[in-house]
C-alpha cells in the first residue's frame, strides 16, 4: 500500500505515469499470504496431475489385475521403500476391491474432481448471474418473483435438495453435478444481486444512461464488472462446496457410477471393507480434503486481498 | 419486537408454500408411471388403474395440490407401501434419533469451537492462533463420511481392548434394559393424544429417556454410541464456529469502547468475556443456526455409516428404494424445520442487535 501511495504522488509531480491496476494489486497482497499460497501451490500440483495422468499413472485406471500380475484383491500397499519384497509388484496405495491399481485411480479421479468443481460453479455462476442482474437492476415484481424462489431453494439443506433432484433425474454423474449446480445458483444470485444494487444508481451508470445506453450496455457493460470481484471469491469457495457434495453424493451410489474413478465413489464402495482394507477409504478421502482445502484455502485469500476494507493492512 | 416477530413470520409464508410446491413438484415429475415405480414393474393394468384412482392421481394437478396441503396441514403424509406403515408414524420413530444426534454434534462444536475461537483471537498470530486455523481449515474441508469412517476404523479396531474403545454402530448395546422413563416412573398415560405422543418422542432420545429414568449402565453406554458420530457430525460446525468467532472478535476486541474498558482498569478477562464476547455473538448465531441446517444434510451420511436409523438414513433408503411418499414427507418436514430456525435466527438477531428491530 505504501508503494501505491508513493506512486500516487509521482503521478501527481508529472514525474512517472505507471499505475497500479487492482488485479495487480490483489496478485501482491494474495502472495503476501502464506495460506493462499499453500492452496496456489497444491492446486497448482493438482491441475499438473490432472493434465498429466495419463503419463504418470503406473496403471490404466480400469484394468483388472487378475492373471496380470500376482496380487490380491484389497491387497495392503506394497512400497519397496518400505520394505515390501523386491519380487512383489509395487501398488504404492494398495489394490482396491475390483483388483485395480488405486494409486492410478486416485490420480485420475483428480481430472474427475477437478471438472466437478469448475464445471458445477460454471453453470451456478452463469443462471446465478442473470438472475441476480435481472432481479437487482429491474427490480419491482421481476425482483420479488426471483428472489423468493430464491429463498425457497435457500430453505432446503444444500445436500438434501441436491439428493432430491438426483432422486428426480436419476443417479449419474452428470445429474449430480446438474442437481449441485442448481443448488448452488442462489448464493451467486444474491451476490451479484447486492452488487448491482450497490451501484446502480451511481454517476457512472447515469452517464451511461444519459449518453444513451440501453439497458444491456448498462447492465453488461457498466454494472456486473463491479461484481467480478465478490463473484470470484464465492466461486472459488463454492468449487470446494461441489467437490465436497459430488463426493457425498457419489459416496451414497447417486452420482458417479462405477467404474469412473471419482474419489468419493470409490471410498463408498469400499465403505464396509473399513476395518479390513483402511487403505480404500484412507486415500480417497485424503484426495477429497487435500483438494477441498486448496480451494477453500485460495478462496480465503482471495477474499481478503479483494477486500478494500483491509488494505491497510495489506 | 412482537411487530418484527409478526412481519418477520409473515414474509416466511410464500416460502412454505414454495417449499409444499416444490416437494409437491417433485414426487410428479419423476420420470415413468407413479404406479409402477411404487407397486413394481409386474403391476397389471387393473390394479394401476385403481391404484391411480384411489390415491387420486387421475385429479387435476391443482385439485391434487389442495389436498396434498390439507393431508400436510392434519400431518397425514399416507403410508409407505414398502415399509406398510404410515408415515407419520415412521416419522415419529426416526426423528428422535437424529434430533438427539444432531444437538449432541451442535453441543460439541459449540463446546470446541467458541473457547477455541475467544483464544485465537485474543492470542491473535501466536502459536495457538496458527495451529486452530490450520485445524479449522482442516476440518471443514473433511469429507463428513470419511472423517466418520477413519474415526470407527482408530477407535472401534486399532484401540480394541483398551479403555477407549467406542462402538462403531447402533445407540445401544444389545442386551442392556432401556424401558421408556415414563414405563420406569409408572405413569399410566392414554393411548394416543398429544401428550402421550410428546412423552413417547422424548423417551426415543435415550441420553434423556435413561438419564430420566436413573438407569446409569444403560446412559453410559448411550454415551459410548453417540460420540463417533456427533463427533464426525460436529466437526465442521465446529471448525465454523471457531473460524467465525476468532473473526468476529477480532473485529471487536479492536474497537474504542473495548480499549476504553481497558482504560478504565477493568480486568483484561473481563473484557473479552463480558464486553468483547457478547458483542461478537451476532455473526455466531447466524453461523450455528445455518450450521444446524447442515447438520441434517451430514446426519444421512453419519447415519448411513454408523448404523443409525434415523431420519437421515430412512431418507436415504427410501431414496434408492424409490419410495417416494417417504422421500417427500421428510424433505418437507426438514425443510420446514430448517424455515422456522432460520426464523428463530433472525429473531434473536433482533433480540441481541436493537438496531434491527428500528431498522
Amino acid at each position: 500500500m505504501d508503494q501505491e501511495i508513493k506512486i500516487a504522488t509521482l503521478d501527481a509531480e508529472g514525474i512517472s505515469l505507471k499505475s497500479v491496476s487492482l488485479w495487480q494489486v490483489t496478485w501482491k497482497r494474495l502472495f503476501r499470504r502464506r495460506s493462499a499460497v499453500v492452496g496456489m501451490i497444491v492446486l497448482g500440483i493438482l491441475v499438473l496431475i490432472a493434465l498429466t495422468a495419463q503419463w504418470i499413472a503406473p496403471y490404466d485406471p480400469l484394468k483388472v489385475l487378475i492373471g496380470v500380475e500376482k496380487v490380491k484383491q484389497r491387497q495392503a500397499p506394497c512400497i519397496h521403500l518400505l520394505g515390501c519384497p523386491a519380487d512383489q509388484p509395487e501398488h504404492i496405495v494398495g489394490i482396491d476391491g475390483n483388483v485395480r491399481d488405486e494409486f492410478s485411480r486416485l490420480l485420475y479421479g483428480t481430472r474427475v474432481s477437478l471438472w466437478i468443481g469448475l464445471s458445477t460453479v460454471t453453470f451456478a455462476i452463469v443462471i446465478g448471474t442473470v438472475l441476480g442482474a435481472l432481479s437487482g437492476y429491474f427490480g419491482g415484481w421481476v425482483d420479488t418473483v426471483i428472489m423468493r424462489v430464491m429463498d425457497v431453494l435457500l430453505a432446503f439443506p444444500s445436500l438434501l435438495l441436491a439428493i432430491a433432484i438426483v432422486t428426480v433425474l436419476g443417479p449419474g454423474l452428470i445429474n449430480a453435478l446438474l442437481a449441485i449446480g442448481i443448488v448452488s445458483i442462489p448464493s451467486y444470485a444474491r451476490v451479484v444481486r447486492a452488487s448491482v444494487l450497490s451501484v446502480r444508481e451511481m454517476d457512472f451508470v447515469s452517464a451511461t444512461r444519459a449518453l444513451g445506453g440501453s439497458d444491456f450496455q448498462i447492465l453488461f457493460g457498466r454494472i456486473l464488472p463491479n461484481a467480478l470481484t465478490p463473484l470470484i471469491v464465492q466461486g472459488t469457495l463454492g468449487i470446494a462446496t461441489a467437490i465436497l457434495d459430488a463426493a457425498a453424493l457419489s459416496f451414497l451410489g447417486l452420482g458417479a457410477q462405477p467404474p469412473t474413478p471419482e474419489w468419493g465413489a470409490m471410498l463408498g464402495s469400499e465403505r464396509n471393507q473399513v476395518f479390513s482394507a483402511p487403505h480404500l477409504v484412507f486415500y480417497p478421502g485424503l484426495a477429497i480434503m487435500i483438494t477441498v482445502l486448496a480451494f477453500n484455502l485460495l478462496g480465503d485469500g482471495l477474499r481478503d486481498a479483494l477486500d478494500p476494507r483491509l488494505a491497510h493492512g495489506g | 419486537m412482537t411487530q418484527y416477530f409478526i412481519r418477520r413470520a409473515f414474509f416466511s409464508i410464500p416460502v412454505l408454500f414454495g417449499i409444499l410446491l416444490v416437494t409437491f413438484a417433485l414426487a410428479r415429475v419423476i420420470p415413468g408411471d407413479p404406479c409402477r415405480a411404487i407397486l413394481g414393474e409386474k403391476a397389471t393394468d387393473a390394479v394401476c388403474d385403481r391404484f391411480i384412482h384411489e390415491n387420486g392421481l387421475d385429479k387435476p394437478i391443482p385439485e391434487q395440490f389442495v389436498i396434498y396441503l390439507d393431508e400436510v396441514f392434519h400431518g397425514d403424509f399416507g403410508q409407505s407401501i414398502r415399509l406398510g406403515l404410515p408415515i407419520t408414524r415412521l416419522l415419529a420413530e426416526r426423528l428422535p434419533t437424529t434430533v438427539e444426534l444432531s444437538l449432541a454434534a451442535l453441543l460439541i462444536s459449540m463446546v470446541v469451537g467458541i473457547p477455541l475461537g475467544i483464544i485465537s483471537a485474543v492470542k491473535h498470530n501466536s502459536w495457538v492462533d496458527v495451529v486452530t486455523m490450520v485445524w479449522a481449515n482442516t476440518g471443514v474441508s473433511m469429507p463428513v463420511f470419511w472423517l466418520g469412517l477413519m474415526l470407527a476404523y482408530v477407535f472401534s479396531l486399532l484401540l480394541k481392548d483398551t479403555p477407549f474403545w467406542l462402538p462403531p454402530s447402533g445407540r445401544i448395546s444389545p442386551g442392556i434394559p432401556n424401558d421408556p422413563f415414563f414405563q420406569v416412573w409408572g405413569l399410566a398415560l392414554p393411548e394416543t393424544g398429544f401428550f402421550t405422543s410428546l412423552l413417547v418422542f422424548i423417551s426415543r432420545m435415550n441420553i434423556i429417556n435413561t438419564l430420566l429414568s436413573a438407569n446409569w449402565e444403560a446412559l453410559i453406554d448411550s454415551i459410548k454410541h453417540l460420540i463417533l458420530p456427533a463427533v464426525a457430525l460436529g466437526t465442521i460446525p465446529m471448525a465454523l464456529i471457531a473460524r467465525m468467532t476468532r473473526s468476529s472478535m477480532l473485529d471487536v476486541l479492536g474497537q474504542d469502547y473495548i480499549r476504553a474498558a481497558r482504560a478504565k482498569g477493568l480486568a483484561y478477562r473481563t473484557v473479552v468475556l463480558k464486553h468483547a464476547f457478547r458483542n461478537s455473538l451476532l455473526p455466531l448465531v447466524t453461523i450455528i443456526g445455518l450450521s444446524l441446517g447442515g447438520l441434517l444434510g451430514g446426519a444421512v451420511l453419519t447415519e448411513t455409516i454408523f448404523g443409525l436409523s434415523g431420519v437421515g438414513r430412512t431418507l436415504y433408503e427410501a431414496i434408492t428404494a424409490r419410495d417416494y411418499g417417504i422421500v417427500q414427507a421428510f424433505t418437507v418436514v426438514i425443510a420446514i424445520f430448517f424455515v422456522v430456525l432460520n426464523l428463530l435466527v433472525d429473531i434473536s438477531y433482533a433480540y441481541l442487535d436493537p438496531r434491527i428491530r428500528l431498522n
